[in-house]
């Protein structure tokens, strides 16, 4: 294995860093360049030190190109948990500073630098990484082909590695541009519109020489995602920046325009990031581990071409009753109502892929984490239309109803598919007979679904509270409350929300160590409950 | 079912998945977002929307460097309450100027649309220096550092001529004397006939209470005081407005 071009550019790399830290236009650029130099000077040594100076000619393993190219879908497992754990573990610190404001620690750790830090880490960080690796292994196996273009792939996976490091020390030395879920500045935007580019060079080559003849529905999905990021991204992070040595830039956009630009990635980073890539693991995953074919292949069809059309016009009902034009959120609000019949087409495609192997439910909690998965992706579409509808908008927007909706699709949904992939590839990247522990997985199962049910619950009446009291009058025609107060009425639903979060970080925890020990090679002794149904004798 | 056995061609061919997909994804944004720069009454008529002041500009920068938008709203929706609570509705014009806008989606903190001139500077700054002192609900950070620091801008002058680039009206007058403008308007004893001939309304004054320094407090409380306060309501048609 000798990379000595790739570590050469990575030396290149590490020199241009230092040369942005010595001639920076601002103080942060500054910084943000000593943090890049540090990380590509680490990557360099290491880098270095695994090149091996045998004579030419003389490879010391020769990678055989028949196989998949598992080695950097292991790294994607990996990380996944990883930014998993410290994704939720922000999100829980974010949940108690809300609680108990003592918590900020200025200006680092003040709330509006480190909530962009959890949405990031949980959306981009958790959730790509996952994306990128199940990506990888499902397009080699549905294509019977090795992933085109060999360390291409190492560099999706490193460079990406790299845009979460850059995001997430970015936001905590304040340098953001204020887009909800595309914070980074334009040089971080720039370098990950390089790895996508790779990204999708990669997917669509392994499928360009795929020796199936059929693409697989799953690979639809996740081409519709990468293709559409790369569209919303490009678009609405367009801007002009002060100084090529300096963080700032302006939008491209202005007010109402740059309102509508931002939601409309706002809401399909939902759509294709959360939404459709997700959609590619769970037509792969929860086929193969109930050993059932897709339900119906016709509605995979429909639900396929009319959830990417629909998906993108949803945008505007972010900008409900705002100073956006009438005719936009209308249109807004009715594609959204539209787009819960394609949503419950991929919900019931999924479900019902069940048909024959419901008893699984019972015998394999891995199984059971799906299931639990489809569900909530099947509430939160349901929820989703029913919000965007105006009048109930009316009530629910600038609420933690928001927040719930939220975290009732991202941690149920994408949480607990994504969990579910995790147990199923595990033991078979590393060639494992079975994960260490299946109980394990069960609590992690329970943990994770009673701290979603906790958080949604207590977001939903924290979200309606809220609304009802800024909108109460009395019977003389005054406001009954200040806005302070329905701050002050927020604490024990911020505590309760907390603990949620807690029991949920608690049950990615135990996966962590579930995954860890798998890939070790330890196999815990137990019965799984149910496994072997104990038959009663007839009386 | 003829159409959806036709789907195999497409299903066979990656390429044409690639360009169908991204042809059908376009549509929606097309049609919603591009009519947006082009219909003539997205924005309404208004009197008085001009650019920010560099040092209000200064002090947007903070704001969004601190994540403010993630709590705070600046974009009042016309309902009763909202009206009676936080001032006018917003129109679009008011941040016809705002790269990139402000409007949030979150309200932890009260609206700041229409901030603006409701409370003292030392209110403000009290406030953000603490908080609970005046404000014993609040779950806001404090953000006494503000105060401390001295406010760095390295070259006023480019930022004026960034936000020019996309499409902000500053005149070659206000690129010139921005430097000037910036440090002016934080100091009561400078000369600012011609900074409020630039920018009319512009609050001017030693926000922070520490006349010695410019720091960021000041440009900060200079942002927080103007907003909401350009547009001249008793002169806006709320009919004509409508779209």
């Amino acid at each position: 294995m000798n990379y000595v071009s790739e570590t050469i550019l990575l030396a290149v790399g590490t020199f241009l860093a230092l040369l942005g830290a010595a001639f920076a236009y601002d103080s942060l650029f500054a910084a943000h360049m000593w943090v890049l130099f540090f990380v590509l000077l680490v990557s360099t040594v290491v880098m270095l030190r695994k090149i091996s100076f045998a004579p030419a000619g003389q490879t010391s393993k020769s990678s055989v190109q028949s196989e998949y190219f598992d080695e950097v879908i292991k790294y994607g497992t990996i990380a996944t948990v990883f930014w998993g754990v410290v994704g939720f573990l922000v999100g829980v610190v974010v949940a108690l500073q809300l609680a108990f404001p003592d918590l900020n620690i200025e200006p680092w750790f003040n709330f509006g630098r480190v909530r962009p830090l959890h949405t990031s880490a949980v959306i981009f960080a958790f959730g790509g990484n996952a994306l990128i690796a199940t990506s990888f292994y499902v397009v080699q196996r549905t294509c019977r082909a090795r992933l085109f273009g060999g360390n291409l792939a190492w560099f999706v996976f490193w460079g990406y590695q790299l845009f979460i490091v850059m995001a997430a020390t970015g936001y905590l030395l304040g340098i953001s541009q204020s887009r909800e879920y595309a914070e980074p500045e334009w040089y971080v935007d720039l370098w990950l519109t390089v790895v996508w580019v790779a990204y999708l060079l990669v997917f669509l080559g392994t499928i360009l020489k795929r020796k199936e003849p059929h693409i697989y529905v799953a690979n639809w999905f996740y081409l519709s995602f990468i293709v559409t990021i790369a569209m919303l991204h490009v678009v609405n992070n367009l801007a002009i920046p002060v100084s090529f040595l300096g963080v700032k830039s302006y939008s491209a956009f202005a007010g109402v325009q740059d309102a509508l630009t931002q939601w409309w990635y706002g809401h399909n980073a939902v759509g294709f990031f959360l939404t459709s890539g997700f959609l590619g693991m769970m037509y792969y995953f929860v086929p193969k581990q109930v050993n059932r074919p897709v339900y119906s292949y016709r509605l995979s069809i429909i639900h396929f071409w009319a959830l990417i059309f629909m998906y993108i016009w949803a945008g505007p009902h972010h900008l409900h009753y705002t100073a956006l034009p009438d005719w936009a959120q209308t249109l807004g609000m009715v594609f959204s109502v539209m787009l819960w019949m394609p949503s419950w087409g991929g919900m019931i495609n999924g479900l019902m892929t069940l048909s024959g192997a419901w008893d699984k439910i019972r015998t394999d909690p891995i199984v059971r984490m799906m299931v639990m998965a489809i569900a909530f992706y099947g509430m939160a579409t349901f929820e989703g239309p029913m919000m965007s509808v105006k009048a109930v908008n009316s009530l629910s927007h600038y609420t933690d109803w928001t927040i719930g909706h939220v975290h009732s699709g991202a941690l149920g949904w994408n949480g607990m598919i994504t969990f579910g992939a995790i147990y199923y590839l595990t033991p078979k990247l590393w060639n494992r007979r079975r994960l260490y522990s299946l109980q394990l997985v069960n609590w992690h199962f329970w943990l994770a679904t009673l701290g979603i049910v906790v958080y949604a619950a207590v977001m939903w009446v924290a979200g309606v509270q809220q609304g009802l009291m800024w909108r109460e009058y009395d019977d003389q025609g005054f406001l009954v409350y200040s806005f302070a107060e329905s701050v002050a009425a927020m604490f024990p639903y911020y505590v309760l929300r907390a603990v949620g979060g807690a029991m949920f970080l608690t049950g990615a925890l135990l996966m962590a160590f579930n995954v860890t020990m798998t890939i070790l090679g330890y196999e815990r002794q137990e019965t799984v409950p149910g496994a072997a149904p104990a038959l009663q004798p007839a009386e | 079912m003829g159409l959806l056995e036709k789907h195999q061609f497409i299903e066979r061919n990656a390429t044409l998945l690639l360009v169908g997909s991204l042809v059908v994804v376009s549509i929606g944004g097309i049609v919603e977002i591009a009519p947006l720069f082009y219909l003539e009454n997205t924005i309404e008529k208004v009197e008085g929307m001009r650019p920010y002041s560099p040092l209000e500009l200064a002090g947007r920068s903070i704001y969004i460097r601190e994540g403010c938008y993630v709590c705070h709203s600046q974009m009042i929706r016309p309902f009763r309450d909202e009206v009676e609570r936080y001032g006018h509705y917003s129109l679009a014009a008011e941040s016809m100027y705002d790269h990139s806008f402000q409007w949030g989606s979150k309200r932890t903190g009260p609206d700041l649309a229409r901030v603006g001139d409701r409370y003292s500077n030392e209110w403000h700054v009290q406030h953000l220096v603490e908080p609970r002192d005046v404000v014993p609900e609040s779950v806001m950070p404090s953000y006494a550092f503000l105060k401390e620091t001295p406010l760095k801008v390295t070259d006023v002058s480019m930022e004026l001529k960034a936000n020019r680039a996309v499409g902000v009206p500053y005149s070659d007058e206000m690129v010139a004397s921005a430097k000037a403008d910036l440090a002016a308007q934080a100091d009561p004893n400078s000369d600012i006939s011609g900074l409020l001939q630039r920018y009319p309304k512009a609050k001017i004054g030693d926000f922070d209470g520490d006349a010695q320094n410019l720091t960021e407090m000041d440009a900060l409380v200079a942002y927080l005081q103007m907003l909401g306060t350009l547009v001249d309501f008793s002169t806006y048609d709320d009919a004509a407005g409508y779209r």
